[in-house]
């Protein structure tokens, strides 16, 4: 790890080096292995959140409260220190430049940093594909990639939906999404865009039902669920 | 009805979050086999139903990875990771399709 980056009170980035990274394709993973001294091993999955740059490599992890991977990447790695990796991982959820169709992101929490990956992987391959995003959160302390969304991106439009406590400009009172967030900022199922949905499991199995309530062809929601629950 | 309680659902609490999905299967898989299984399309053997590999409902409280059908809730793979040996069990599935690109 060369670089620590907090994105938010409960968040950071972490800027790995990776030695002979073959390259990936945005919305792919890694999983990370933790061994213990007594020999006790756990892994998690992260997704990765940079466009593909070398052999430089970037991950934002979510503190989960008892979290038995999460909680040491976040508070206790340091740069310097050496992590076990493999990746990149995942061939289904993943966003390639060659693709054409409109593309809908739809995040709850940490689930943006997959969602995230494709923006700049977009920006990066310089594509003109034009994309919508949801990004559900709690509350505006949570927000990732603040800066980032902020700046925009031509042809990335960028929806939030604050479910407990908005900023007092915000016009949309607090509250989970709903299928009319998804119809009013997503896009008419007869354009054929292709849904990538990422977040706590509920949140996922809600927003992707929505999705084909409202005529999405189910098999162009893609879903990525990492347990966990609802945001 | 009513909101508040977790028990007006239904639904125990922890079974709500308590799974994720087969694109978890991705790494441990990658182990094994040369290509992406997550991306395969797979059906199940007991109701037939299909899909990716990586919309399975994945279970990880067992000693190793369960993967339950998304329609039915059976289990369709299990993964175990022994020290040297890795236990595939696939018997839940009928068929896999594997995306291999163009011959």
């Amino acid at each position: 790890m060369t670089e620590r980056r907090a994105e938010s009170a409960t968040a950071v980035t972490l800027v790995l080096e990776v030695p002979e990274w073959p390259g990936h394709l945005a919305g792919q993973h890694v999983d990370i292995r933790l061994t213990a001294e007594d020999g006790y091993s756990t892994q998690r999955s992260y997704s990765i959140a940079s466009a593909p740059d070398g052999t430089r490599l970037e991950l934002t992890v979510q503190r989960v409260l008892g979290g038995e991977v999460s909680p040491y990447l976040v508070d206790e790695l340091m740069p310097g220190d050496q992590l076990e990796l493999r990746g990149p991982v995942g061939g289904w959820f993943v966003w390639q430049p060659e693709q054409q169709e409109p593309v809908l992101l739809v995040a709850g929490g940490s689930g943006l940093v997959p969602l995230m990956c494709m923006i700049r992987s977009r920006r990066a391959a310089g594509s003109r594909v034009p994309f919508r995003a949801l990004y559900s959160l709690r509350s505006p302390a949570e927000l990732l990639y603040g800066p980032e969304i902020r700046q925009g991106t031509p042809g990335v439009d960028v929806t939030h939906i604050y479910t407990r406590e908005g900023p007092q400009q915000s016009v949309r009172p607090p509250g989970r999404i709903t299928p009319d967030d998804l119809a009013r900022h997503g896009w008419p199922p007869d354009f054929a865009p292709t849904c990538y949905v990422c977040g706590p499991t509920a949140f996922v199995e809600k927003a992707a039902a929505y999705l084909v309530l409202l005529g999405h062809d189910p098999e162009r929601v893609r879903t990525e669920r990492f347990g966990g629950g609802e945001d | 009805m009513t909101a508040g309680t977790p028990a007006d659902t239904g639904i125990p609490r922890d079974a709500e979050g308590g799974y994720i999905d087969g694109n978890a299967l991705a790494g441990p898989l990658a182990e094994l086999f040369a290509v992406d299984l997550t991306a395969a399309t797979s059906q199940c053997a007991h109701c037939s139903n299909t899909g990716p590999v990586a919309s399975l409902h994945v279970y990880r409280q067992a000693p190793g990875l369960v993967a339950r059908c998304q329609q039915c809730g059976q289990v369709m793979l299990r993964l175990v990771r022994a020290p040297e040996t890795v236990w595939l069990d696939m018997s839940g599935i009928t068929v896999l399709s594997i995306p291999v690109g163009a011959d």
